[in-house]
């Protein structure tokens, strides 16, 4: 996974765990809420990028690293904030374009010198100035397709469920509305003391999120 | 995304990019609310009916032209091109001010594209989707479109690469399909506000699953971001080369008035000329009736006017170099072209369009006549008629007197032409009409992001 540095110590928690259920037993053999439903992390709500960019610096600088806001808009400062600043999405469309570009060249090479060469106008069988508007197309066709299938891929979407969509009040994350959580499979998740310092970050409410 | 402090203001105009007091919930439920909860209004059903009444003219005349044949239209030898690749080109340079307002503007930081850039992009795609009709129309026997793609197939033969007309398949197609993509990443947002804030069932769900789940993970922003940056990376000389593409269709053959270089740059000007005239046309009532006045300001009335003077300019500048070269090329053909143009039969043509595409827009540099709204609307339909005239002008005046005065003949579209092109307008407007009633018609994640709560502070 060349997602991440791998010196940055976030670096294996880059993708939101696809099966958040074997949480259950790191929340339970804690010892905290037994017989309560699995818990997903605790998320704090804010109602300013300021409050939430603030808050993130702090429980990072405290020590948790399974952590991530949500916003209703892309907050450059909240990325850096929760240590997540690196992605290898550039390199998914240079190789894209670069093998549109080297693909969309060779197919009319192929089709027009090896494969079935035609006399045109004279023309050289490999007339490679009149290949290029083509490769340039294919260059970019195959470029944009990385970047979006890439994109999707890297966030692992379309993901029609999610823990977090379950905490109150969530559905202001697309209006008007910021949030901080950390997540129960944090090394150093302890449930009560987690709450304790989410509620000193200046926050609306504080909530456990169950899976 | 550029969240820069909002001191450009008075660089440009007094005008705001957004009327202050906008809040993130304000501008949130302002522009969902056109798609939830208001009533559709009667104009809308009124619009959508005429349009799509027009709609059906196209299938109409599609279908009697399957049956038919294209010695339906106006075209035959020696002018064989006709309205279809007049249209054609008319309709896909409108796309491409889509593109420049969200591809090249974002790049370029400039924030007033915010709250025009996804309905110029839907009326890129959409006029895509006409143009993108005509040539395959055009080609006699429609069904076998499919031909134009390199497949494998039982006749072992492979299309010829060296055509312009099949660089042309490339760039439109590929064009159609990373604009069709970079409007829907832009959408996903979009769609995951409209899926919380939708209050029936249906919509949730057809929301929701357009929506993909996007739940606003910094992480997701953070790719979200880089993708929308590099697509627009990329958009940016696609669209540059789309149109230097179709221009390759006129100035690789050798008819005179086509044979020229100037003709790709002066082609992609004339596009985005075209297009911002129709950015114009289609937003100054839009802005009245579903009252963004906050939203979509004077500034972007100004800034607007402003690109379609300066393209404006460089077409002009393209049409006197196209009477230079004809003068000073010495060559017989060239000069007989331009004299033919100014005083042969379709000389009205050509000084309709002198009038139309480059005294009209000298207004523009009035700045009352930028302020006056109905003025800068009429301003609009007159280049968009004159971008009309220019490629009536470029396509007819050099293919119905050539080389040969023997083989020279005269154009007169039928009545099926114009069936055609008002079926395609219908078609515009059907898919534009849809698009404001279901879709939020300004990116509001987008806009979240140019209000000044918007800023974290350190």
């Amino acid at each position: 996974m060349a997602e991440d540095d791998p010196k940055d110590e976030t670096w294996e928690h880059d993708l939101e765990d696809p099966e958040p259920f074997h949480h259950a037993t790191t929340a339970t053999t804690r010892g905290r809420r037994r017989g309560a439903p699995a818990l997903y992390g605790i998320m704090a709500e804010f109602d300013n990028p300021t409050d939430l960019v603030a808050a993130a610096r702090r429980t990072y600088e405290k020590g948790y690293r399974r952590i991530n806001g949500y916003s209703p808009y892309p907050i450059e400062e909240l990325s850096e904030a929760i240590g997540f600043t690196r992605t290898s999405l550039p390199l998914i469309v240079l190789i894209g374009g670069i093998l549109g570009g080297l693909g969309g060249f060779f197919m009319q090479y192929w089709m027009e010198v090896i494969d079935y060469p035609l006399n045109v106008g004279g023309k050289p069988f490999n007339s490679w100035p009149a290949f290029i508007p083509i490769t340039f197309e294919c260059t970019v066709l195959v470029a944009s397709f990385a970047a979006v299938l890439g994109m999707l891929v890297l966030n692992k979407l379309p993901q029609p469920y999610h823990p977090v969509f379950n905490a109150p009040n969530f559905a202001l994350a697309t209006r008007d509305k910021f949030f901080l959580v950390i997540e129960a499979n944090d090394p150093v998740f302890k449930h009560d003391e987690a709450i304790q310092f989410m509620r000193t970050l200046g926050g609306i409410e504080v909530n456990d999120v169950e899976i | 995304m550029p969240t820069e402090p909002h001191n450009e203001g008075h660089i440009h105009t007094t005008a705001p990019v957004v009327a202050p007091g906008l809040t993130f919930a304000s501008v949130t439920d302002k522009i969902s609310s056109i798609v939830l909860k208001r009533k559709t209004p009667i104009w809308w059903f009124a619009g959508f009916a005429i349009s799509f009444v027009l709609f059906q003219l196209m299938l109409l005349t599609i279908t009697k032209l399957v049956f038919e044949g294209i010695g339906l239209w106006g075209v035959n030898i020696p002018v064989a091109w006709g309205m279809d690749i007049l249209n054609f080109v008319w309709w896909i340079g409108i796309g491409h001010a889509g593109t420049l307002i969200s591809a090249i503007l974002l790049l370029l930081r400039q924030q007033w594209r915010t709250s025009i850039n996804r309905f110029a992009e839907a009326m890129t795609l959409f006029a895509v989707a006409q143009a993108g009709m005509y040539p395959i129309m055009h080609l006699g026997r429609p069904w076998l479109a499919y031909w134009l793609f390199p497949y494998p197939n039982t006749m072992g033969i492979w299309p010829q690469f060296r055509s312009p007309l099949m660089w042309d398949v490339f760039a439109v197609s590929t064009y159609a399909t990373v604009s069709a993509m970079f409007w829907f990443v832009g959408l996903i947002p979009d769609f995951a506000t409209l899926r919380d804030r939708a209050r029936s069932k249906p919509f949730q769900i057809v929301y929701g699953m357009l929506a993909l789940g996007w739940r606003g993970s910094a992480r997701h922003w953070h790719r979200y971001e880089m993708a929308y940056l590099l697509l627009a990376g990329l958009a940016t000389p696609l669209v540059l080369s789309v149109h230097t593409i179709v221009s390759f269709d006129f100035a690789a053959g050798i008819m005179p008035g086509w044979h020229a270089t100037i003709f790709p740059p002066y082609f992609v000007a004339g596009a985005i000329y075209a297009g911002f005239a129709m950015v114009l046309l289609l937003t100054i009532p839009l802005r009245k009736v579903y009252g963004l006045e906050n939203f979509i300001t004077m500034r972007h009335m100004h800034n607007m006017a402003k690109v379609m003077l300066a393209t404006g300019l460089i077409v002009a500048y393209g049409y006197v170099m196209e009477a230079f070269f004809g003068w000073y090329s010495g060559n017989k053909y060239e000069r007989y072209m331009i004299w033919n143009r100014m005083h042969g039969p379709y000389a009205y043509y050509y000084w309709a369009l002198i009038l139309c595409n480059i005294i009209t827009p000298q207004f523009l540099w009035i700045k009352k006549i930028r302020a006056n709204l109905l003025v800068l609307w009429v301003i609009a339909i007159v280049v968009s008629i004159g971008m009309w005239l220019e490629r009536f002008v470029i396509v007819v005046t050099s293919l119905h007197r050539d080389f040969l005065p023997s083989s020279w003949g005269m154009y007169q579209p039928s009545m099926w032409d114009w069936t055609m092109f008002i079926g395609t307008i219908g078609f515009f407007f059907t898919l534009l009409f849809l698009f404001l009633r279901f879709l939020p018609m300004i990116s509001i994640f987008e806009m979240r992001t140019i209000l000044p709560e918007a800023e974290v502070e350190e």
